[in-house]
């Protein structure tokens, strides 16, 4: 059996643990915050559009997660082309999509609970939006960083001659 | 799970902002009657229409509802509703002996209904009641009704409570209820220490009233009770609860104040904690403590206090 067959099943592996990973972390973060949310806007609805942007913060890893499976699904000739992807090139997929999808899932879940304290902030005080905002955005950051990694990886590994 | 609060501790953060602050207890006190005092309370969502004397309850049964409502099992609270059980329990016993049933004398945020309790009193079937509180129920009827002291029922089911509170926190997860409950012990027996020792009580009272407490040594605590208040202030000195002692030597009432400072001061840490149970029983606290405040108030307009006397016993409040 040619090892190389299993290339592009190692790089789908990569693009499906990006989406899964960011994905379970938003879902779960967005969950979380939505609760929160949903606590202040029961005692005070006016709050519904300073708290609904609190809740999604957590959101956006899942949205990286799909970009980066998108863009690998691209790369590999799933969504269209040959789909020869040598055993090393889909290994470098598989470890491309990894920052991603482990960073998405911890920071989602992190910045979740950021964005609960922010959202217990804005239930007492309301007009200290703009700072309630930045803690949670803080986590976001470390997200965008894995992102930029994964995305410069999975773009890049096609150029390699191997 | 540290999130399964995550909506109640939102609804209580935002409910916090109702609370009385400083300055709303400084307007009760420019009050010039205990109407007044009430027409305000009433214009800030106090008590029902038509129920003025009820009013404090009326509150502390909104605050248990509100928890009901946010935490459908209250297990989180036992700690806080064992008093109001034990209360309720120690008023069944002293009606059923002295046939005496006055109105409105059950707390009605307890988890054992009060019917239940004097039935079971009534009828000496107390393996009716809880299995923890059927020794101590049936002890504390025979104690009453063969002395007729009722301080002496007060003290068989005081202890009773306070073994369930050691119990509920020990068996809790939480590091706040665990740490309330042991200041609530600790609190207790120094209170039983000075009291018993105001009246001068035996050592074997001692024993038999306070409870093991992490924080105290009791029988250290006992015996100096015995032999003075100096002694008692003395043994305190080298406690955690060094602090009480001056307001000890001050006066009881002080040292009341101190007491309710120190939960307080313990429960004001929760203001920052996003998860967990802790904000929803630090908000029970303080509703608790705004209604100890109000009362306060309220008999002293209705006595004509002195303001003075009245700020003096003034709490700190959560907010």
């Amino acid at each position: 059996m040619d090892i190389n067959n299993f290339g592009v099943g190692l790089a789908l592996l990569g693009a499906a643990l990006a989406a899964l990973l960011a994905g379970i972390g938003s879902a779960i973060g967005v969950g979380l915050a939505g609760e929160a949310a949903a606590g202040v806007v029961t005692e005070d609805p006016s709050k519904f559009g300073k708290v609904l942007l609190l809740q999604l913060l957590p959101g956006t890893q899942g949205i990286y997660g799909l970009l980066i499976a998108f863009l690998t699904l691209s790369n590999i000739g799933i969504l269209g082309g040959s789909g020869d992807i040598s055993f090393a090139k889909g290994l470098m997929y598989l470890f491309a999509c990894l920052p991603l999808g482990l960073v998405g899932l911890w920071s989602a879940k992190r910045q979740a609970r950021a964005a609960v304290a922010s959202i217990h902030l804005i239930a007492k005080k309301p007009d200290q939006f703009g700072k309630a905002l930045l803690f949670p955005a803080m986590v976001e950051t470390y997200a965008v960083l894995a992102l930029l990694v994964s995305l410069l990886a999975v773009a890049n590994i096609g150029k390699l001659p191997i | 799970m540290a999130e399964e609060y995550t909506y109640a501790i939102s609804r209580v953060r935002a409910k916090e902002l109702s609370l009385l602050t400083q300055q709303d207890l400084e307007q009760l006190m420019e009050c010039q009657t205990e109407e007044e005092c009430l027409q305000i309370l009433y214009e800030k969502g106090w008590g029902k229409d038509g129920e003025r004397e009820t009013i404090l309850s009326v509150e502390t049964c909104k605050t248990w509802e509100f928890l009901r409502e946010l935490v459908p099992n209250l297990t989180g609270f036992r700690i806080f509703l064992i008093p109001a059980d034990y209360h309720n329990l120690k008023t069944a016993i002293k009606s059923v002996v002295t046939d005496r049933y006055p109105e409105r004398r059950y707390l009605l945020w307890g988890t054992i209904e009060p019917e239940v309790l004097e039935e079971a009193v009534r009828n000496h079937r107390f393996s009716d009641l809880p299995e923890d509180m059927q020794a101590s129920a049936a002890k504390a009827f025979e104690t009453l009704l063969h002395t007729r002291d009722g301080q002496l029922c007060d003290t068989v089911l005081d202890r009773a409570a306070l073994l369930q509170i050691q119990k509920a926190g020990r068996q809790s997860e939480n590091h706040l209820i665990q740490r309330y409950a042991e200041l609530l012990l600790a609190i207790s027996n120094i209170k039983i220490a000075v009291r018993g020792q105001k009246l001068g009580k035996p050592l074997g009272f001692f024993q038999e009233a306070m409870v093991p407490c992490e924080s105290l040594d009791i029988g250290d605590l006992a015996r100096a009770a015995v032999s003075g208040q100096d002694a008692v202030m003395e043994y305190l000195s080298h406690t955690d609860y060094a602090q009480g002692v001056e307001a000890l030597a001050q006066s009881s009432s002080a040292f009341e104040k101190w007491c309710d400072d120190n939960r307080m001061k313990l429960m004001k840490t929760q203001k920052t904690n996003p998860f967990t149970i802790g904000p929803l029983v630090a908000y029970l606290l303080a509703r608790e403590t705004e209604i100890k405040a109000v009362r306060l108030i309220l008999s002293g307009k209705r006595n004509r206090l002195d303001d003075r006397i009245v700020k003096e016993r003034l709490r700190d409040l959560y907010v």
